[in-house]
């Protein structure tokens, strides 16, 4: 990914504006205005209540759980709370829109000004400012493609949670607003308020882009909707800026206006007219009394919210000795840092050296297993307890580092722990001085003409020795031992 | 009740009495639920020019009367056990018709009751059918109903056809004429207590939360309240004790205990005091409203009231800023009725065409004028002087009756400026006809209760109505000062006539 604050013009540099709108499902077993259930997936309009289908007489009533998941995200994004706040109607007419509006919050927020810390590839860490956080409903889903004339309509979304998270006006690259998705889906997700889905349209980013002059003031922006991963993020930001560029390098303005991204061509087009051309009437919705929050119940879910990914990277950091780059790593998906701490919770010995050790298997050997699988950490099949033995295994000399490879394999295959396996496969570490001692007896003795030249002054061979010991004892000799006998009976 | 067996031997007699006559009739079973409802059903046929009921059910009348008549005997009688009342069409009813008296909603059948309707049912109560009433209870004659207007059961001297007023015409005809023991109703301007005023029946609106607005056909959602048309203030008590009560499905219905209000009502008014709101003093008011408007005060004062003139200065400001809010909000409310999901569908080359046509036809004129009324007020530009201005007004104009409130502990006016009109004299200017809730629609803005008691007749020998009005949740001094005037203005009713 490019991390490109100026686009170079024929004119000079410009510099890219960018603002994100987050939609993100609310992780919520009901609607946010009805108790009918929210599964992704289900056969069409099978999770429609008379509320969510908008039949005559049927009335909103909020949902608690919608409203603690707002209020522990507001928190988790270092947010205002608003104990008062209002729902509006946001009106226009959409077949896939029941009711004809949409229940939204419009002035009065549930969650005001707030921030979160982006780290960039190259170790800088930017601040970015948090417009507001809303409720609001999701339409329905129209389908055109079923009929020659017709339209389908499905109303399962009708009426899902949604929080719309606005940031500000403040990234200035595609690699920024990337990041910022990156770590708003990771806050959430340890949040336990969004599934983080986007493939599943959990979460939908609109993004506002425009360019200026460095210094200059705000440009006409250009909003791009249906962006539904990070990778079409950055895809849709960079097209847009060059175009944006070309445009007014060519002494063109441009059109405040939404734009669709088109992820085959990688390109942003406008929406017709008539998809955006409305005047909302947004007013408050009268069958909902304003929603006034108890200062003492928000208190409680901010005492209980989760550690969040970056508190945990610098606990990691302290207590362990990790490096930023590992620690950041281990946080950056919630699962990772749930296996990662599972492990640290049996690991023995406890230490940073040890801890560090782990680190590298999980990030190299673990993570490649998983990859070349498909397998997710969460259906590992080597289980916590299992590397946290794993590690005791190695830290006990009881296998060396490379045998470790050979079981660590092996467990992968049987699920069966390391101990196990190596007591199975006789895998266990040669350290007696005497049998390694007549080990390497025999193999300088079938080698005395190396020997000769060894201690003619050439060193290299000395690897040579260790590796036809290792190679004797099938890789089971303590190398550390081999080491310093061999040292020691080629001096003599 | 003293000569309710001779008013029960006619049959035809069955229809006059009250719903405290006829509940107690069937428990000493002098009737039948049987027979109670074949009386109404009876009536209803032979009233049909009236036009009171969009829909009849006969047969489930009977079923349910049936099934109350069995409950009677095992001596398992509910509150309202087979006592015939007519539901305003607004009211959806589980698996029967509910039009809100739009052809819009033609044929619809919710799969659903409303909590309403609902908990009349739980009581026991038989439904005869459902009442006619204006498009979206929008109007105050009757006359913007698709299925066509309702005739008042009263006539004037000239013999010319009156309007029972609106929007809950049919529910107030049936009352008035026996053709319903009670109705249910609901007020949003003045829909139930103008109709009571024209019909000579009483008309409660309660305040705004007691009843729930679940399953009721949504005009005005801040301002549409539920209430009863009944014979008499006895009957209010009856009816609300039951439709009302907290709903969790309405976030707007208050979570505050129903009292027994018919032990309330005979309390009497000894040391209230009534205030006289000088503003509703209309300049060209009728003669006969003015007199009788003191005739009013007069009584409750000999029934040891004292009487306060007060003022409520924003008065004037009620009907433009009524005629605001209430289209503002009726047309986002309207906007799903869209030919996509239920009701009519008239179709089209594309989905705009087909919300065209569907909504052209569906929807009646005056539903169209507030349609674009609270469209136009609420569209960008011109929120903050329309919809925003009169919010604000709004709240000054709640905040008068809070101030009277504190010197007076209920306000008597009278409820129309006018008797029923006849339907060939009808307004053909909207405004005009708007000027009919001008005494009624600031205790909707306000979310106050008011009660309309039939307490004499105008030059024309038509029912007028005296209103009540009462701070928030205090229909029980609403009761007593109506039965006071109710037993002081000594009004025969049509069916005593």
């Amino acid at each position: 990914m490019t991390n490109r604050y100026f686009y170079e013009g024929a004119t000079g540099p410009w510099e890219l504006v960018i603002g994100l709108e987050v939609h993100a499902q609310v992780s919520s077993n009901a609607k946010l205005f009805s108790g009918a259930a929210t599964t992704f997936g289900a056969e069409p309009n099978t999770q429609v209540s008379f509320v969510d289908a908008a039949m005559p007489g049927m009335l909103p009533v909020i949902n608690q759980i919608c409203v603690e998941q707002a209020i522990r995200t507001g928190l988790g994004i270092n947010a205002e709370i608003n104990l008062m706040s209002v729902f509006d109607r946001k009106n226009y007419f959409y077949a896939d829109l029941p009711a004809g509006y949409q229940i939204s919050q419009y002035l009065q927020p549930i969650v005001g000004k707030g921030y979160l810390d982006i780290e960039l590839e190259d170790g800088n860490v930017r601040r970015i400012g948090i417009t507001r956080l809303h409720l609001e409903q999701d339409a329905g889903k129209s389908i055109h493609d079923q009929h020659p004339e017709k339209s389908y309509i499905d109303l399962n979304r009708s009426g899902v949670a949604l929080m719309e998270i606005v940031s500000e006006p403040e990234l200035r690259s595609a690699e920024e607003a990337a990041a910022y998705v990156h770590k708003l889906r990771s806050i959430l997700r340890y949040l336990g308020t969004c599934d983080g889905n986007m493939d599943q349209g959990s979460m939908r980013v609109d993004v506002n882009v425009s360019v200026r002059k460095p210094g200059t003031p705000l440009g006409t922006r250009a909003e791009i909707k249906n962006v539904n991963s990070i990778k079409f993020l950055a895809q849709a930001i960079d097209y847009e800026a060059d175009r944006q560029i070309a445009i007014l390098e060519d002494g063109g303005e441009i059109i405040q206006e939404t734009r669709l991204f088109d992820s085959v061509k990688g390109t942003t087009r406008p929406m017709r007219n008539k998809e955006h051309a409305h005047d909302y009437r947004y007013f408050p919705d009268p069958d909902l009394p304003p929603l006034i929050l108890d200062a003492e119940w928000v208190e409680k879910i901010r005492q209980n919210l989760p550690e969040l990914p970056d508190a945990k990277k610098a606990r990691l950091i302290k207590d362990y000795e990790l490096s930023a780059y590992d620690a950041s790593v281990i946080v950056s998906e919630i699962e990772i840092a749930s296996y990662f701490e599972a492990v640290l919770k049996v690991l023995n010995p406890c230490n940073s050296k040890s801890v560090k050790l782990m680190a590298n298997w999980l990030m190299g050997d673990l993570f490649a297993a998983l990859n070349r699988e498909g397998e997710s950490i969460e259906n590992c099949p080597i289980s916590p307890e299992h590397l946290a033995g794993l590690m005791s295994q190695i830290q006990n000399a009881v296998i060396s580092g490379k045998i470790a490879k050979e079981v660590f394999v092996l467990m992968w295959e049987s699920g069966k722990d390391a101990a196990t396996l190596i007591e199975e496969h006789g895998l266990k570490q040669m350290s007696d001085d005497g049998a390694i001692l007549a080990v390497i007896h025999k193999i300088l003795e079938e080698n005395q003409g190396m020997v000769e030249e060894y201690k003619a002054g050439k060193d290299k061979l000395f690897g040579f020795f260790v590796g036809q010991v290792m190679k004797a004892t099938a890789g089971k000799a303590n190398p550390d031992l081999v080491n310093k006998l061999l040292k020691e009976q080629l001096v003599k | 009740m003293t000569n309710l067996a001779s008013k029960a031997a006619v049959k035809n007699d069955l229809v006059r009495l009250t719903l405290a006559e006829a509940k107690e009739g069937l428990r000493q079973k002098e009737f039948s639920s049987v027979e109670l409802t074949q009386a109404y059903l009876e009536s209803i046929r032979q009233n049909a020019s009236l036009n009171a009921y969009i829909l009849e059910t006969p047969e489930l009348a009977l079923e349910m009367a049936q099934e109350s008549d069995n409950r009677l005997a095992k001596g398992d009688a509910r509150p309202l056990e087979g006592l015939p009342l007519g539901i305003k069409d607004l009211f959806c009813t589980e698996n029967i018709q509910t039009t809100a008296g739009s052809h819009i909603l033609e044929g619809y059948k919710p799969p659903y009751e409303s909590t309403v309707s609902g908990n009349l049912k739980k009581a026991g109560a038989v439904f005869l059918g459902k009442t006619n009433m204006d498009e979206f209870a929008m109007g105050s004659a009757n006359i913007t109903s698709y299925f066509g207007n309702v005739v008042n059961p009263w006539k004037r001297a000239d013999g010319k056809d009156l309007t029972p007023g609106g929007s809950s015409g049919g529910s107030a005809a049936a009352v008035a004429g026996g053709l319903a023991l009670a109705a249910t109703a609901s007020d949003t301007g003045g829909s139930i207590r103008q109709p009571a005023a024209f019909s000579g029946v009483v008309g409660l609106l309660p305040t705004y939360g007691r009843c729930s607005r679940w399953g009721m056909v949504a005009f005005a959602s801040s301002l549409d309240q539920a209430g009863p048309l009944t014979r008499d203030v006895r009957d209010s008590a009856l009816m609300l004790e039951i439709m009302a009560g907290h709903d969790p499905k309405d976030a707007t219905s208050a979570p505050v205990e129903v009292p027994n209000f018919q032990k309330l009502i005979e309390q009497g008014v000894k040391g209230l005091r009534v205030g006289i709101p000088k503003e509703y003093r209309l300049d060209g008011m009728a003669e006969d409203i003015v007199t009788l408007w003191e005739k009013g005060a007069q009584w409750l004062k000999e029934a040891g009231a004292e009487i306060v003139e007060i003022s409520l200065p924003h008065t004037k400001y009620s009907l433009p800023t009524y005629y605001v809010l209430a289209p503002a909000e009726a047309s986002s409310n309207l906007a799903r009725y869209d030919g996509v999901r239920y009701g009519l569908r008239v179709p089209g080359k594309s989905l705009d065409e087909l919300y065209e046509n569907t909504r052209s036809q569906g929807f009646g004129d005056e539903v169209q004028r507030r349609i674009l009324i609270g469209t136009y007020v609420l569209s960008a530009g011109y929120y903050d002087a329309y919809y925003l201005k009169a919010q604000k007004i709004r709240k000054l104009i709640a905040q008068d009756f809070k101030i009277a409130f504190q010197k007076v502990d209920i306000i008597l006016t009278p409820t129309t400026p006018s008797a029923a009109f006849a339907l060939d004299e009808k307004p053909t200017d909207p405004v005009v006809m708007y000027l009919n809730d001008v005494l009624t629609v600031p205790v909707n803005l306000a979310g106050l209760p008011g009660i309309s008691i039939p307490a004499g007749l105008s030059r024309e020998g038509l029912p007028l109505g005296l209103q009540l009005i009462g701070p928030a949740f205090e229909e029980g001094l609403l009761f007593r000062a109506g039965c006071v005037l109710e037993q002081a203005a000594n009004f025969k009713p049509f069916l005593e006539r």
